[in-house]
């Protein structure tokens, strides 16, 4: 199987990798580059816990092959906090404890940044449905609603 | 597998009537991959259509009505507001779809393609009178989207065949569409039942029709019966039950864990009923 070369940008920084054409851009990110802050839950568009912006758009990896990556920037969660100085949401999170083993919360956090960037003043139903996709077998998402809600109102300087 | 990244429909369809093994052509892959992953569809040939121009473009047609190109995701299909104001129905239908996440990726053309009975854009797309733009080796023809499907996961385009553009009429005054479905749950779940209704009014009568219904056949089904029991009424409840009584006697569901003949059959005339409504409100200009 001849593999194809892939230039694409990864939280600014100019990358590129061999891919199989059948490897995902999760497989890529994790096995070739190394980010391995996305998850794989499930590798079929069910779970979220891979989920990745693709030129601003929120996508799940693992629906997406590394070499449709050529020419793209792409997000992931390694580039969310700003060096030491973590994000609000990620903050937030902490503070609520919105995760307990955290697999899910790369993801969650990817999607919730991208609402807010969006909608900075979202309702708990638009939060709810935005994040539908991104499926936590621990926290019973009330925290994690919480902690997005509390993020979103710092964000807008108003205290929640 | 071979990746090809055509840079026109006819190259693409080229490379399609040249292959020998399975070909799957790439829209947003949010079915492609997951049968890839599954190990079910392997292709030898995989071609990515998003590197030909014009495929995320969403422009007006010399007629007044739409031309939708094939890799335009659900995200941006609801964004389009001009769009969305004209024909709701359609959009409220893809926009079902998947989680945010999928709706990022997939397409109008992929859901009609993949020929699930279950898919959710196509009642609304077949409610509306939209055809698709198919491209092949030799040309190009025109084809109606209630005759793309042929049965579960199959279609009707000919091997080397493409869809180069999904193209909608004029929407025209006085009209509204609408689409509904019943699942289980709020969100993420395959349509149980599916139903989309456009139509027209003089006034307060219903002068033109179209009923569509999903997931209770082999396909996609227009019923042209349900229409007829409800142009010339102005939607009272004896013409709305006639509509639920044709949309139910279309069905010919399977029976399995997600919904029983009979709860299928039902659910398709209560549906057509609530969707008769909301088609009705729009096109007397409410815009919910
Ligand atoms: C988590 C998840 C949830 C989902 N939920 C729903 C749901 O609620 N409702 C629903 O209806 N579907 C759902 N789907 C299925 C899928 O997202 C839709 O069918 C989607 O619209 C497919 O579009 P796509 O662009 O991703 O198609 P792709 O995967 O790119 O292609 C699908 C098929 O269409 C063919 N094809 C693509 N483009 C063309 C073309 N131009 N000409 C000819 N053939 C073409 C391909 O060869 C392939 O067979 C879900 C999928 C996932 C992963
Ligand atoms: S791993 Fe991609 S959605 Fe679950
Ligand atoms: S914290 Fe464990 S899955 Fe969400």
């Amino acid at each position: 199987m001849s593999k194809i070369h892939v230039t694409t940008v990864v939280n600014g920084d100019a990358v590129e990798f061999l891919a199989d054409p059948r490897e995902t851009l999760l497989d890529c990110l994790r096995d070739r580059l190394g980010l391995t802050g996305s998850k794989e839950g499930c590798g079929t568009g069910d779970c979220g816990a891979c989920s990745v912006r693709l030129d601003g758009t929120l996508v799940c990896s693992c629906l997406v092959l590394g070499v449709e990556a050529e020419g793209k920037q792409i997000e992931t969660i390694e580039g969310m906090a700003d060096g030491a100085t973590l994000h609000p949401l990620q903050r937030k999170f902490i503070e609520h404890a919105a995760l307990q083993c955290g697999f899910c919360t790369p993801g969650i956090l990817v999607a919730a940044k991208a609402l807010l960037e969006r909608n900075p003043d979202p309702t708990e139903e638009e939060v709810r449905f935005w994040l539908a996709g991104n499926l936590c077998r621990c926290t019973g998402y009330d925290k994690i609603i919480r902690a997005v809600l509390d993020a979103a109102a710092e964000m807008r300087q108003e205290a929640a | 597998m071979r990746y090809h990244t055509p840079s026109t429909f006819r190259d693409a369809a080229q490379i399609a009537a040249g292959a020998s093994g399975v070909t799957r052509f790439l829209a947003g892959g949010t079915d492609v991959l997951v049968q890839l992953r599954a190990g079910a569809v392997i292709p030898d040939d995989l071609i990515d259509l998003k590197k030909i121009a014009g495929v995320y473009d969403i422009a007006r047609t010399g007629d007044g009505g739409w031309r939708i190109g094939i890799a335009v995701p659900g995200i941006a299909l609801g964004a389009h507001e001009a769009l969305r104001a004209e024909w709701p129905g359609v959009v409220e239908g893809m926009e079902l779809v998947g989680s945010t996440q999928v709706q990022g990726r997939a397409t109008l053309t992929g859901n009609l393609c993949n020929g699930s009975p279950a898919a959710d854009s196509v009642p609304g797309l077949v409610a509306a009178g939209a055809s698709v733009e198919v491209t092949g080796p030799d040309g190009q023809r025109t084809v109606a989207v209630q005759d793309i499907p042929s049965g579960p996961g199959k279609t009707s385009l000919k091997p080397g065949e493409l869809i180069s553009a999904i193209l909608l009429p004029a929407r025209g005054d006085h009209a509204g569409d609408a689409y509904l479905r019943f699942i289980p749950r709020s969100e993420m779940d395959i349509a149980v039942v599916g139903c989309a209704v456009s139509l027209r009014l003089d006034g307060d009568t219903v002068t033109e029709a179209r009923v569509a219904l999903g997931a209770v056949a082999p396909v996609v089904k227009l019923v042209p019966a349900a229409a007829q029991a409800i142009v010339g009424t102005a939607l009272d409840d004896a013409a709305l039950d006639k509509l639920a009584a044709a949309a139910s006697a279309a069905c010919a569901p399977i029976d399995d864990k997600r919904g029983t003949i009979a709860f299928r059959t039902e659910v398709a005339g209560v549906l057509a009923k609530r969707a008769a409504k909301i088609a009705y409100s729009r096109a007397k200009g409410d815009r919910a």
